[in-house]
């Protein structure tokens, strides 16, 4: 029997309420399969299940925000006998219940808040009641007390490293999705030294390319210059994978799949930035259908679990409109962020001659614990080079 | 089909894609890229249900004409009079 939690899906995320469970008890349900749907300050999300098994029990009533890391249900290998009854809800876990469930290999390191949970259930009376009074969840604590128990000076340490601006938003009557990003960023800001590149890439080729295939096509088969920006960064990530991965518990975990979060503005403001699966993988058609079809669902606001808590490395592109540059700020635990501003004419020297050539200025912003400048210069030059022959992608 | 009945279902594709904005405020000379605060993707989802509600073909080059409100309605109005005055039976 193994539990399936309230996942975190993103640094900025510290509590979902549940909206809709979409299995009932005694369903199978496979690794993948949406079994909820949770609503969370970037709007409702699809929650995949993380195993295979049976849905044995909800723990949790529809309506109710939990913290990440809480039980939402129980989940009983196929085959294997359902709980005893009489067990008490929420009992501290066991050797029975193991966490994390085991992880196919292409998955990565999960935020730090979904790991087991070091002394979960055991806390000082006294955390308890300055975490509750602080709206701090105690279950995803680490404890330093006797057998990793919470106690109060944890509570306060944690509060000190407490996202403070996360309640100032909120006071100032922000939304909730502005107050998410000000958590992720300022968390970013605080705890990655970013070195930024900038690189302007001569696009004509590929510009043209891509109008001598759309001319040829309807508008639902049309392809934008935005996914081949997003292909050429997944190729370049498959050739240097220090810009690929997560920064947690002091160490880089590179990723063996390249997940590429794309930054999608949503209408009234913020934006999110969910992951295309195996961009590196797929051609650039399949790409562009998926690039359109995760747009329109962020747009109608629903997106699925997996989407938000996978990307190792984020693009965000500025599309025709816009200005020139943009640079990003790096979304964690991941360590690179490329950003491309819109496509502009320019006079380029070319064979000695000034022409008048389709340009486009690619950034990027990358963790210094992870990698160098030097590194970061080839990435954008490796970038530079598939989008000189567009035909490769 | 009149210009009317052709600016009904641009305003209707345009409000779907941008929900939040007032469509009888927008000046129909205004660049609806801007006037809608739409990107890419936007003008494309625009663009191909154009192409699927009056099925006249939008070649990439032509997108200039659609930049605004009237110039959508002009440029679908003349492709599907041209289409009739050619004796051509419309794909949809």
């Amino acid at each position: 029997m193994s539990e399936f939690r309230m996942p975190s899906l993103g640094a900025d995320m510290e509590a979902g309420t549940l909206v809709e469970w979409l299995v009932q008890p005694g369903s199978a349900i496979k690794r993948g399969d949406i079994i909820a749907v949770v609503e969370t300050q970037k709007g409702a999300i699809e929650i995949e299940a993380f195993e295979d098994g049976i849905l044995d029990r909800f723990l949790v009533d529809v309506g109710t925000r939990v913290p990440v890391g809480t039980p939402l249900a129980s989940i009983a290998s196929a085959g294997q006998p359902k709980e005893q009854p009489g067990k008490p809800a929420g009992a501290p876990a066991t050797a029975a219940a193991p966490w994390p469930p085991p992880e196919p290999p292409h998955m990565q390191p999960r935020p730090v808040a979904e790991r087991p949970a070091r002394g979960h259930g055991r806390a000082s009376p006294a955390a308890r009641r300055l975490a509750e009074q602080a709206h701090l969840d105690i279950s995803i604590m680490r404890g330093s007390g006797p057998e990793g128990a919470v106690v109060l000076a944890d509570v306060e340490a944690a509060l000190r490293a407490a996202p403070v601006e996360t309640r100032r938003v909120e006071a100032l009557g922000l939304s909730q999705m502005r107050a998410a990003i000000a958590t992720a960023m300022s968390r970013s800001k605080r705890e990655i030294p970013h070195y930024y590149l900038a690189h302007t890439i001569d696009v004509m080729d590929a510009r043209d390319w891509v109008e001598a295939i759309n001319s040829t096509r309807p508008p639902e088969r049309r392809l934008l210059m935005g996914a081949l920006f997003v292909k050429a960064t997944a190729l370049a990530a498959r050739a240097y994978p220090e810009f690929n991965g997560f920064y947690e518990e002091r160490q880089f975990w590179k990723s063996p799949s390249i997940h590429v979060g794309v930054a999608i503005a949503i209408r009234g403001g913020g934006l999110v930035a969910p992951a295309l699966h195996d961009a590196a993988d797929l051609d650039l058609e399949t790409l562009m259908t998926r690039l359109q079809d995760l747009t329109s669902r962020v747009r109608a606001g629903r997106f699925r679990s997996s989407e938000i808590a996978d990307p190792t490395i984020t693009v965000s592109s500025l599309g025709d409109r816009g200005v020139e540059t943009l640079y990003g700020i790096i979304y964690p635990p991941q360590v690179a962020i490329v950003g491309f501003g819109k496509v502009v004419e320019r006079p380029w020297i070319s064979s000695g001659a000034v022409l008048p050539r389709a340009t486009v200025t690619v950034t990027l912003a990358a963790d210094h614990r992870v990698s160098d400048g030097h590194r970061g210069a080839l990435f954008l030059t490796e970038i530079e080079r598939s989008l000189k022959q567009p035909g490769s992608l | 089909m009149t210009p009317l009945e052709i600016r009904a279902v641009v305003q209707r594709e345009l409000m779907r894609i941008a929900p939040d904005v007032d469509f009888d405020n927008v000046d129909p000379h205004a660049d609806i890229r801007e006037a809608f605060a739409i990107d890419s993707m936007d003008f494309l989802n625009f663009v191909i249900a154009l192409h699927r509600s009056f099925g006249v073909d939008i070649p990439e080059l032509d997108y200039p004409k659609l930049a605004t409100v009237d110039g959508a309605v002009a440029y679908v109005d003349n492709k599907l009079g041209s289409a009739a005055n050619n004796g051509h039976p419309l794909p949809q």
